[in-house]
């Protein structure tokens, strides 16, 4: 099964939780009051929860037409699942996780911090090893941020690691 | 009217604070767009905080608008230079653009590209002045039910659009945008939903976080899987930015014709620039005769100024339903339309009444930010060029850091930004599985005024009565209706047919 289906039936596996939730739980702590209206909160996702299922029933099932698009040259910039083993996916997972790193330390670190080490890793990850230039442009990349965020437009961000503030 | 308004316009628009917000707009553009992965869409996301800390409506908004002209023109200098093109709606701008380059005629083909989007641009705003109002004050007699009509119509629209084999998924992509939409506490009551007990969801999904997961990510992280995406290189010198008066005879009828073709593809929601730049080639190849039509491909200065014309002059035509209705027809005016919502700015029928100043100073800063364009980057370009030879290593971490600061300035919760490479991951899957992201951002921006606008329908006529009613919300639901369906009936018939041909043989 082609990816654009596993993501149809995940799409559907979604609108039935989705509408579980809108059909028989939503309406639970609706005031009797509000129970008059001719629209309650869960009328409107109802609607989308069938619409849902139906659209996600028609890409699973959908027959796949003649004449789709063979996948051409190789050199080119598009990108193609089934070229999947080609691509350098490590770097892209290992720059995934990195972020989700610089969302946890951005409090403990404090801004200048945490920046600067993402840009010096993301560059060593992607194959950068001249720390000379690397540590240099790292920091004074994050501190420019820093000040043009907090200084010139005024939006607040901790620079410093938590426990100094 | 329209004189009062221009005069209106130039008076909110010309004081020296904001054309300094144009200049930095255009520059900031510029810079960023012509850097491979950050198309238009993610620049403006990156740039919504900034604008809304400025506070003043017209001035964020004309910065915004010199952010996205400069990207879209950013853009095509990386498709010249580099056949690089940073988004969908200049990859036309690259067939001839590029073959220019290489035969050393960059300087050239960079003038052509400059001028040919502020005919463009320009024109196309003329044609908005002039339609903008007429429309409006029609629109002005829909009721909360057309209004719920026009927007199935336009979500319909953008997946009719979505090209042949697309438009299920398209609709796939809107409804579940349309979900993401009814997350948090909804306008019809307070009481919160679909958050399954999580804190941070009370308030429903960042708009310019969605955004960013939705485009900025992927095309970052497809950068890192695959470098021959991003093209980098020298860019040569870049000399002689003259062109001959022969040639701009040449071009001047086809950005004639183009400046009209793009601007009235622009309105129709869903099809947009990238529609408009692949349909005015398409045209301007057909029309031209002899050698010059064998030229288109190898480097026609037709070739390179009918696309650029189009994309330029759609973009204004998008602005149309955006500023009378109130509803985007493109990725980029979804979020532009995010960053009017968060000005406290209703874009729609009103806006013209109630704010004309907010109204003529956006149409002012259009033909701004298009002079400023052509006469700041054109001697400026070779300069801005040099973006391009930083190493990717450097840039990659960079383009992700932007991503990243974009969710976080603003809302200073780092929530916010595991939930944005959550939704990144999820959506590079989708890019990978074909699935066009921009109906969900679209889907996700009209969910809650669909259903305000559902709601105050069903509770003037007590139900689904409104439907019957209004004979003219019938219309448009069923227009709606035969946009979803002609699309998979026509494609159904040519695979009959196909089928029946191969059977036949």
């Amino acid at each position: 099964m082609a990816l654009d289906r596993w993501v149809a039936l995940a799409f559907i596996t979604l609108c039935c939780v989705y509408g579980y939730a809108a059909f028989f739980t939503m309406d639970d702590s609706l005031p009797p009051i509000l129970r008059r209206n001719p629209i309650w909160p869960s009328t409107f996702p109802k609607m989308l929860t069938v619409a849902g299922i139906i659209v996600g029933m028609m890409v699973l099932f959908a027959p796949r037409s003649a004449n789709s698009p063979k996948p051409t040259a190789t050199s080119d910039g598009t990108m193609d699942i089934t070229r999947l083993r080609d691509y350098q996916i490590i770097p892209a997972l290992a720059l995934v996780v990195l972020m989700i790193g610089y969302a946890m330390t951005l409090r403990p670190l404090g801004f200048l911090g945490s920046t600067t080490l993402f840009l010096m890793l993301g560059a060593m990850i992607l194959g950068e090893r001249k720390f000379h230039i690397l540590i240099p442009v790292s920091a004074l990349a994050a501190w420019s941020i820093w000040y043009l965020v907090q200084e010139v437009l005024g939006i607040f961000l901790r620079p410093w690691p938590a426990f100094l503030a | 009217m329209m004189l009062e308004g221009l005069l209106l316009g130039l008076a909110a628009a010309v004081t020296p604070f904001n054309l300094m917000m144009v200049v930095l707009g255009c520059v900031i553009g510029t810079v960023i767009g012509m850097l491979p992965g950050l198309g238009p869409m993610s620049i403006i996301a990156i740039m919504i905080p900034v604008a809304i800390s400025i506070g003043d409506p017209a001035s964020a908004l004309i910065l915004l608008s010199g952010v996205y002209y400069g990207a879209i023109f950013g853009g095509s200098t990386s498709s010249i230079l580099l056949n690089a093109p940073g988004v969908a709606g200049t990859v036309a701008t690259s067939f001839d653009g590029y073959p220019m380059a290489r035969k050393g005629m960059a300087g050239k083909a960079l003038t052509i590209a400059a001028i040919a989007s502020f005919a463009g641009g320009t024109i196309g705003t003329i044609l908005l002045m002039i339609f903008a109002p007429a429309l409006s004050s029609v629109a002005l007699l829909f009721h909360s039910a057309e209004y719920f009509a026009l927007m199935v119509v336009g979500l319909s629209a953008i997946a009719a659009f979505a090209g042949t084999g697309q438009v299920g998924k398209a609709l796939m992509m809107t409804i579940l945008g349309l979900m993401m939409g009814t997350v948090g506490e909804g306008a019809l009551s307070n009481m919160p939903r679909f958050t399954f007990g999580i804190m941070e969801l009370q308030s429903g999904f960042s708009f310019i976080t969605l955004a960013m997961a939705m485009f900025a990510l992927p095309e970052a992280l497809f950068l890192v899987m695959n470098p021959a995406r991003a093209a980098t290189g020298a860019g040569g010198k870049i000399t002689n930015l003259r062109i001959s008066r022969a040639e701009a005879r040449t071009i001047a009828p086809v950005i004639g014709r183009q400046s009209l073709q793009g601007f009235f593809i622009g309105v129709l929601p869903g099809a947009g620039a990238t529609i408009a730049s692949f349909l005015g080639y398409a045209v301007e190849r057909n029309l031209a005769k002899g050698k010059e039509q064998e030229e288109f491909g190898h480097g026609s200065i037709k070739g390179l100024a009918a696309p650029e014309t189009a994309n330029n002059a759609a973009c204004s035509g998008s602005f149309v339903p955006l500023l009378t209705l109130g509803i985007p027809g493109s990725g980029t005016t979804a979020i532009l339309l995010g960053a009017l919502l968060a000005l406290s700015v209703t874009p729609g029928p009103r806006l013209m009444v109630d704010e004309p100043d907010v109204f003529w100073a956006v149409i002012v800063s259009m033909y701004i930010g298009n002079l400023v364009l052509l006469m700041l980057n054109l001697p400026l370009i070779p300069y801005i060029a040099k973006i391009l030879t930083i190493p990717r290593q450097y840039l990659i971490p960079f383009i992700l850091f932007f991503t990243l600061m974009g969710s976080y300035i603003g809302q200073n919760n780092s929530t916010e930004l595991l939930i944005l490479v959550g939704f990144g991951v999820i959506a590079t899957i989708l890019r990978f599985a074909d699935y066009p992201l921009a109906p969900l951002l679209i889907g996700f921006i009209l969910g809650t005024m669909m259903e305000d606008n559902f709601a105050r329908a069903m509770q003037l006529y007590q139900g689904f009565g409104f439907i019957l009613d209004r004979p003219m919300t019938l219309g448009l639901l069923v227009l709606a209706a035969i946009l979803v369906v002609l699309p998979s009936y026509r494609a159904r018939r040519a695979r009959l047919r196909a089928a029946g041909v191969a059977d036949g043989d």
